[in-house]
């Protein structure tokens, strides 16, 4: 039940990188990784994940800003998602992210929220937030894909038990600029592409990202490939501001002339990982960017969904964002 | 007219801390020695608590005291317990834990060991109605007992072939066992009618989510108990209190609560005057014997906030080939949480009465009982959900007969004739014609209308008009004012903080009658030891027409005793002499005269009624000063000059506060998403007293409108009776950007009969008339396809452009 008080916990608050990896493997399952909050206090006050000690990363600088490198842009995963909105080079270059972060809950929650944090916050299926014992929470049920639960906000691919779906608008992104997670623990430092990064119940059922305990995400890196290419980013929600998206959709195209040489796109809202949408890349590559095109690519997005009783509705919405995105970026 | 005060802007005295945050709720407040109590609440929609075990918690440190539903006699039914062993609904609460923190509290509860019987329960009155169907209580599913009896409740199942002739699509209606009334031939008006329409429709359940929750903070002293409360009233407020600490055992007189509560974070109608955590602080602190602060969080405010009762109705409408509503059959199945819920379908059924003017109508509403959060008043309970099931119904048959969406409502407008209600009662006054004129003039409805299913792209404009309606003024009320020897007029107020700023706004009125600059006014109010006579609860658009007609007499008290003064001391009869620039002189000689401050240096020395040491007792029920305001007299008696009257003026109708809005949107066929372009709002609120604060109630109550109609979500799982919505992000009341992008308001500015100065309320029906252009405004926007429900969101727009069947059983409710 909800219960808006914390319980007491330990606070470590290390100032380097190294320094956070070691605490993070002393504390292992009974450590969490904060950083900007806003998902992690709401599950602490309601008392329903109750770790040891937070290892609170704000104090690490090293996780913070965006650096340019021939090979690609690096963004610390503490970079908060107003500066990724308002960051001239990220403006120029992968304005994909900036406007995806734009659309992120309110500028208050964008203001202290994280790209880290962003990415990596669990989902906002209702009956797991109010702390029943489902397969996600570790237990042996779903309450969501039942006869008559309220599954509007959930997945149309990938239930597996579970069929919650990823809230991030900047996940899809990433995986659209097909961007590198940049992982450290006490063993030293993994990369893995953002399609890996992002695991499914079918793979993990009570996490959301490889990250397991000990892990630490410290930056995530856009490849200079996908940079300046052709935009799409479109999030439909209830609210104008402060919600999540029911569905969004995410593409880079590479343009020669009308041919779509190439692309990536990718939607949250659907599925539990942002799901990268290969059947509309593959109908989409080498043809004339036209709508027929877009139409075919609209209607080939929903391939496969298999809609829950208050969530059909995704599925002409899924194609409708697919359809724009091939037509109107 | 032309005014002093009336009709002018001012700056109320409490915007400064309010916006610098200087002004202190009652989760402020601190006293030496306090605790916090937090609430353990009911994960289960009905159940019996078999077994509880709190030792353990009792034992952890810091832990001071435990309360539950055993230390109070029984609540009465079907009134709300304030903790309760019989919890029935998720988020009740159980018990109370007082400790020295709010984190040892919570950590006790979780050391709490209890166990439930579970019981029957539902979240839908269908499915309690059907044969067979689960009863929300023991005692059955709805409330019965003919009014000024006590009420029970019983068991009202309806027949299987109800629902089956009724099919998904339609409200079945039972053998009424609820309330009725009607007018007119209905047979003949259907008989006679052009166009009949049968609409079923389902208006959701709304949180209040009042920014403020209802934290509260109490302790006792010399006998007194000391209230720092969140409430949208003050004087009614300090009794109830009383009376509810001695239906809980604790036995105590109005005279020796101590009610403060100068500022409210929002009501709604959810703070109007008690309500079952009021008292929990002030019980807490009698049984720890510490002050108990008890906060209250977001979700349990959502729990126990008091709901808006959704509505399944089925209305059947004819109209002549003009667009006269010649019959209207209205049947109304309010959805009413477990307790005492209200009686809304019957003031649905009188705004439908009035909005209309139907030649005949007839009304059935039945409430039934649900394992949800209890329902109570929420700004226009019941006039503002059957507008969004109606007034759609009214732009339909408009499309339908091809006439043009105001004139027909022009057609059936209310005017100052007109009748409403069952007993088809009389009116003070109603411009509902001349609303509608003066929105269609500001909004260009001549123009904007034909752009009505324009396209550009994927882009299409829709437009819509709305429509509401609330009684808007109450009568009986007592004034006080006081001039003293500084000359300063004191007005005594015990209307509440809603944040109206109708406080101010209604004390003015006695500043304008006596002619006072309002620099040299002050306002008593906030905390009953400023001596707060007997008047309004905040709530019900009353307090414009009330409040100013409270003032008004206690003003006009005020004059006739300056002029006995000046009688007195300067000779001559009443009437030789006048009020003016602070002075009551000869209007034969103006240089003879007293300024108020020397009168208010006689009234002292005078005594008796002029001081307020003696208060003239009429002896007569309907006539005479209440207690509470005769105790406020002895409190300030011999300080000064003392207007004190009881409002005993006509009242020849019901006042009605109209209003009625105008929406344009231009809705994206591919996504479903659309935006507000324009809003206008006009409002009947008879004589305007402060256009800053109209402006502020018409555009804020369209805002509240505008989520009712398309975004707040109120979702239960029907199979464990959990709620979706406990959360402001998951209920999703409108944000600003939500809003309209251009907003215009005014009104219609004409005077109502029964106020003294022509003012009448305001509050409510902007919300409504908001909630029915919006839902008319998307209905156009979709060629005229009408969802008959309210909220429409997002995903039932997709569907329908998509053209899937929405997968809602289109009665259901509590379901988005």
């Amino acid at each position: 039940m909800f219960k808006d008080m914390m319980p007491s916990f330990e606070l470590l608050m290390p100032s380097d990188l190294g320094n956070a990896v070691q605490l993070a493997k002393q504390q292992g399952e009974g450590g969490w990784i904060l950083a900007g909050g806003n998902d992690s206090l709401d599950w602490f006050k309601d008392r329903n994940k109750r770790p040891v000690a937070i290892i609170d990363l704000a104090g690490i600088d090293s996780l913070k800003g965006i650096r340019e490198t021939p090979d690609y842009l690096e963004i610390g995963a503490l970079t908060t998602l107003t500066e990724i909105e308002n960051n001239p080079v990220i403006n120029e270059k992968y304005k994909l992210l900036a406007d995806a972060a734009a659309k992120v809950a309110s500028p208050q929650i964008r203001n202290t929220g994280t790209l880290g944090g962003n990415i990596c916050q669990d989902t906002r299926c209702w009956y797991y937030r109010s702390g029943v014992d489902c397969y996600r929470a570790g237990g042996d049920t779903c309450y969501a894909d039942t006869p008559e639960g309220m599954n509007r906000e959930h997945c149309l691919f990938g239930a597996d038990r579970c069929v919650a779906v990823s809230p991030s608008d900047t996940a899809p992104a990433l995986v659209a600029l097909d961007a590198t997670m940049v992982v450290v623990n006490s063993e030293g430092e993994k990369t893995y592409k953002a399609e890996e990064f992002f695991v499914g119940p079918d793979v993990e059922i009570t996490r959301m990202t490889v990250l397991k305990n000990g892990d630490i995400l410290t930056a995530v890196r856009l490849p200079a490939a996908w940079a300046g290419a052709t935009f799409y980013f479109e999030k439909v929600a209830d609210r104008n501001s402060w919600d999540f998206p029911l569905v969004n959709v995410a593409a880079a195209m590479k343009l020669n002339g009308d041919i779509v040489e190439d692309i990536r796109i990718a939607s949250s809202g659907i599925q539990c990982i942002p799901r990268r949408l290969t059947v509309v890349e593959e109908v989409v590559r080498g043809n004339p960017r036209n709508e027929d095109t877009a139409k075919l690519a609209g209607k080939s997005a929903s391939r496969g969904a298999t809609p829950l009783n208050f969530n059909h509705f995704k599925i002409p919405l899924l194609e409708n964002l697919v359809t724009r995105a091939i037509r109107d970026a | 007219m032309a005014y002093m005060h009336i009709g002018k802007n001012f700056i109320p005295h409490d915007v400064e801390a309010k916006v610098t945050g200087k002004a202190k709720y009652a989760e402020d407040f601190r006293a030496d020695g306090m605790v916090y109590c937090c609430l353990m609440l009911s994960p289960i929609p009905h159940a019996k608590v078999k077994t509880l075990d709190t030792s353990e918690a009792l034992k952890m440190p810091g832990v001071v005291g435990i309360l539950t539903a055993d230390d109070f006699p029984p609540t009465p039914e079907p009134r709300d317990p304030i903790l309760s062993n019989e919890p029935h609904f998720v988020g009740q609460p159980i018990l109370a834990v007082a400790a020295e923190s709010e984190t040892a509290a919570q950590d006790a509860i979780e050391k709490i060991k209890i166990e439930f019987e579970e019981l029957p329960f539902t979240v839908d009155p269908l499915q309690s109605l059907y044969p067979g169907g689960p009863n929300a209580k023991t005692s059955g599913n709805t409330i019965s007992g003919a009014f000024g009896q006590p009420p029970e409740l019983k068991s009202v199942k309806w027949k299987a072939k109800d629902f089956a002739d009724a099919g998904d699509d339609k409200l079945p209606m039972g053998e009424e066992n609820g309330a009725t009334w009607s007018y007119g031939d209905l047979e003949a008006g259907f008989a006679k009618a052009h166009l009949i329409l049968d609409e079923s429709f389902v208006t959701n359940s709304n949180a209040t989510h009042s920014l403020e929750p209802r934290s509260g903070m109490a302790y006792w002293q010399n006998g007194k108990v000391f209230v720092h409360a969140s409430s949208q009233s003050q004087s009614m407020v300090k009794p109830a209190i009383a009376g509810a600490l001695t239906a809980a055992g604790v036995p105590i007189e109005s005279k020796d609560v101590v009610l403060i509560a100068e500022y409210c974070g929002g009501g709604f109608g959810s703070k109007i005057v008690s309500y079952p955590l009021l008292v929990l602080p002030a019980l807490m602190s009698k049984k720890v014997n510490r002050p108990v602060m008890m906060r209250v969080n977001r979700a349990e405010e959502f729990f126990l906030g008091n709901a808006r009762p959704g509505f399944q109705g089925r209305i059947k409408m004819g109209f002549s080939k003009e667009g006269r509503v010649v019959a209207a059959d209205l049947y109304i199945v309010s959805e009413n949480g477990p307790y005492a819920g209200s009686t809304e379908h019957s003031s649905a059924a009188e705004g439908v009465s009035l909005l209309y003017q139907p030649e005949a109508m007839r009304y059935r509403g039945i409430s039934i009982s649900t394992n949800t959060t209890p329902k109570g008043a929420q700004r226009g309970p019941g006039q503002n959900q059957i507008v969004e099931g109606v007034d759609p119904v009214i732009s339909k048959a408009a499309r339908q007969l091809g006439i043009d969406q105001v004139t027909i409502r022009k057609l059936n407008a209310a005017n100052n004739d007109s009748k409403i209600g069952g007993r088809q009662m009389p009116l003070s006054s109603a411009y509902q014609k001349e609303a509608l004129e003066k929105g269609a003039e500001k909004f260009n409805w001549a123009e904007k209308s034909k752009q009505s299913g324009k396209r550009d792209g994927s882009k299409v404009i829709g437009v819509g008009v709305g429509q509401a309606f609330h009684p808007a003024g109450f009568s009986g009320m007592d004034g006080l004012l006081r001039i003293t020897p500084d000359g300063i007029l004191h007005i005594h107020t015990g209307i509440g903080n809603l944040g109206t700023f109708s406080h101010s706004g209604t004390s003015r009125i006695a500043a304008e009658v006596l002619k006072v600059k309002w620099e040299n006014c002050v306002i008593e109010r906030g905390d009953s030891r400023k001596h707060l006579p007997w008047n309004m609860a905040q709530g019900g658009s009353n307090t414009s027409n009330t409040m100013t007609r409270t003032n008004y007499v206690a003003a006009q008290d005020m004059i006739a005793k300056l002029k006995e003064i000046a009688v007195t001391d300067l000779g001559g009869t009443a009437d030789d002499y006048d009020i003016g620039d602070e002075k009551v002189f000869a209007k034969a000689d103006p240089a003879k005269s007293l300024t108020y401050a020397q009168a208010a240096q006689r009234a002292i020395e005078l005594g008796g009624k002029f001081s307020g040491v003696e208060v003239p007792d009429t002896g007569n029920e309907q006539t005479k000063i209440n207690a509470e305001t005769m105790a406020a007299v002895q409190g300030i008696a011999g300080t000064g000059l003392v207007g004190v009257a009881r409002d005993t003026l006509p009242r020849t109708g019901t006042p009605a506060g109209i209003g009625i809005a105008f929406m344009k949107i231009e809705l994206d066929t591919e996504t479903g998403h659309y935006e507000i372009q324009d809003y206008v709002g006009i409002q009947d609120c008879g004589t305007i007293i402060h256009p800053m604060g109209l402006t502020t109630q018409i555009k804020g109550g369209a805002l509240l409108g505008i989520g009712m109609a398309s975004l707040e979500r109120t979702v239960y799982d029907p199979q464990n009776g959990l709620t979706g919505s406990a959360s402001l992000y998951q209920s999703k009341p409108p944000g600003s950007m939500d809003a309209p992008k251009n907003m215009d308001v005014d009104a219609v500015n004409l005077p109502d009969k029964d106020n003294p100065l022509g003012i009448k309320g305001t509050g409510e029906p902007p919300v409504g008339a908001a909630a029915s252009a919006l839902l008319s405004a998307i209905a156009d926007a979709l060629g005229g396809h009408y969802l008959n429900r309210a909220p429409v969101t997002r995903d039932m727009i997709i569907n329908t452009l998509a053209g899937q069947p929405d997968l809602y059983k289109h009665m259901r409710i509590n379901s988005n």
